[in-house]
């Protein structure tokens, strides 16, 4: 699998393809003929202001808006994950019971274990939901969504709901099992700083297009203070519109 | 209480409240910040007793012990509860108690079987199918607003005077409090564990059993504890009407021959089923319903 980031074109097919695709509500049209390509394995963030439509994207790509007006080509694999702000556990479903939902074939338990595992709840799994942390939910769900080793992963600002400490051990572990599993990953999020640690690829969504497709070409590990670091983000943010004071020395 | 309202909470006594209307008299205060000790006053009812749901019904029969025992209690308007026991030994002995019991919690039971399953398949039909909705939901509701008893005449008219007849009385009613509670939850599930299931995508039959089913289980036990209540009530109407068996034939009977401790043997028969039935359901909703986290505790 390509793992080189900036979204090249690889051999394999896109994991993601929309052409010109259109959606909207009554007469705003919130996306205009959007064209957008995500190759396998390739972590993209999508960023953009409120009310830009991001959501509308994810779930048009999620093929969770059947009520939606609108029109184009979607491509998406077939095994496709979701994650969502909250972390949508079902409260009358134990935690294991919640990780392996809708799972088929044999072995879906021990599946259910090993991806509890990897996000650090094993033995957590005869819990119920409201037992557990907001960090430790939003854990589960994330096992929940890789138990199904998705060629794509859908996350909208999955860590939106969790403090700061939190948010950064959540962080780690999203990259973590990113590298194992290798799913195309479309992270939508409101934080520059976390698409572009977090990112290879990062989109800003503005008036129902993608303004801007900066490919992030950092190390694996990255920090906070590398000027590179800083400089995709001033780049982000003006792009946002906010404007940014000179960066201190 | 008016204590309800934010304010620093001391260690020993209630907290004060200085209403604004009255002139501020600052009391004195012992310097720095005052220490909250113990924790924050409970809202909730606190922790449960085992078995505490008795001891209502066992004062209240303690009351008519010592009402009676102490001759407080005229026998001929209401037999204490040594005759009432005495009187059931013989209406067992004779084996008139278990025949007319057996037979009324047949009749309860059928009518209560049939009614729950009418009542959770019309629910889960109207609440699932916009089809389903537009069909049954109309009907039910005008159903809803007649009560089954009304509906007697036409029943007898229709199925006659036997057990059908009974049955279906009360399995009218159970079924329209089923549909009602369980209708209204099931459609009040949260859209977003729809949403959830679509994109894990379950199959019509995984959404009803992991979703659609335990979301609106609290709505079914609601409609249950009614149901069972309405069935006893059904029971006891149908069985005054031209019945030859059953608790309330008995009562009749007794009432006839002015005996108010076999009446009292009724009531009390009606109302321990009444009780066990209302407790068993309460059990298994615990049970069934563990994952919840409520004011009941
Ligand atoms: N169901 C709906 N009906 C009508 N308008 C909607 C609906 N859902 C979204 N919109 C509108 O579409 C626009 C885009 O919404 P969307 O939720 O995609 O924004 P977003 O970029 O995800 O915003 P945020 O960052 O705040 O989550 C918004 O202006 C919103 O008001
Ligand atoms: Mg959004």
């Amino acid at each position: 699998m390509a793992t080189h980031p900036g979204g090249l074109i690889t051999k394999a097919a896109p994991a993601v393809r929309t052409r010109r695709l259109v959606r909207k509500f009554g007469d705003r049209v919130i996306l205009k003929e959007l064209d957008l390509t995500v190759a396998p394995g390739e972590f993209t963030a999508l960023l953009g202001r409120s009310g830009s439509g991001k959501s509308t994207l994810l779930r048009a790509v999620a093929r969770l808006d059947h009520t939606v007006e609108g029109s184009g080509e979607l491509t998406v694999p077939e095994r496709v994950s979701l994650s969502f702000q909250d972390s949508r556990l079902l409260p009358w479903l134990r935690v294991l019971d919640n990780v392996t939902l809708g799972l088929r074939g044999p072995g879906a338990r021990e599946r259910g274990l090993t991806a509890l595992e990897e996000v650090g709840l094993a033995g957590r799994d005869r819990s119920w939901p409201h037992e557990l942390s907001g960090g430790e939910q939003q854990r589960a769900a994330l096992a929940r969504a890789l138990v199904r080793e998705p060629e794509l992963l859908l996350a909208d600002e999955p860590f939106g709901a969790l403090d700061a400490l939190t948010r950064i051990k959540m962080h780690g572990l999203l990259r973590e099992l990113y590298e194992r599993h290798r799913p195309a990953v479309l992270l939508v999020t409101h934080d520059v700083d976390e698409a572009v640690e977090l990112a290879d690829r990062v989109l800003v969504l503005e008036d129902g297009l993608i303004s801007v497709d900066l490919a992030i070409d950092l190390p694996t590990l990255r920090s906070r203070r590398d000027a590179r670091f800083q400089e995709y983000r001033d780049t982000l943010l003006t792009a946002l519109g906010v404007a940014q004071p000179p960066a201190p020395a | 209480m008016t204590d309800l309202l934010p304010t620093a909470r001391t260690g020993g006594g209630p907290a004060v409240l200085t209403k604004s209307a009255a002139p501020p008299q600052d009391p004195p205060q012992a310097p720095g910040p005052r220490v909250a000790r113990g924790t924050r006053r409970r809202l909730g009812p606190g922790r449960s007793l085992p078995f505490g749901r008795l001891i209502g019904p066992a004062l209240l029969v303690a009351l008519w012990w010592a009402a009676s025992a102490s001759g407080y209690l005229d026998p001929r308007i209401l037999s204490g509860p040594g005759t009432v026991i005495s009187t059931a030994g013989d209406l067992v002995a004779t084996g008139r108690l278990q025949d007319n019991v057996l037979i009324s919690l047949q009749r309860a039971g059928l009518g209560l079987f049939f009614g729950v399953v009418s009542g959770v398949v019309l629910a889960v039909a109207a609440g699932l199918s916009r089809t389903g909705e537009y069909l049954l939901d109309g009907p039910l509701q005008i159903k809803r607003a007649i009560p089954s008893l009304a509906m007697l005449p036409l029943l007898i008219l229709w199925l006659g005077i036997g057990e059908e007849m009974k049955v279906t009385v009360i399995a009218l009613g159970v079924a329209v409090s089923m549909y009602i509670n369980t209708y209204a939850f099931l459609t009040s599930i949260d859209s977003r564990y729809v949403e959830l299931a679509e994109g894990l995508d379950l199959g019509r039959a995984q959404f009803i059993r992991k979703v659609v089913i335990p979301g609106s289980l609290p709505g079914f036990f609601v409609g249950l504890r009614l149901g069972v209540t309405s069935s006893w009530v059904g029971l006891i109407v149908v069985e005054q009407i031209n019945a030859t068996s059953g608790i309330g034939y008995m009562m009749f009977q007794a009432q006839q021959y002015a005996q108010s401790d076999v009446i009292i043997v009724g009531l009390v028969a009606y109302g321990i089923f009444g009780f066990a039935s209302d407790a068993g359901v309460r059990a298994i909703e615990r049970r069934a319903l563990s994952w919840r986290r409520t004011l009941a505790g």
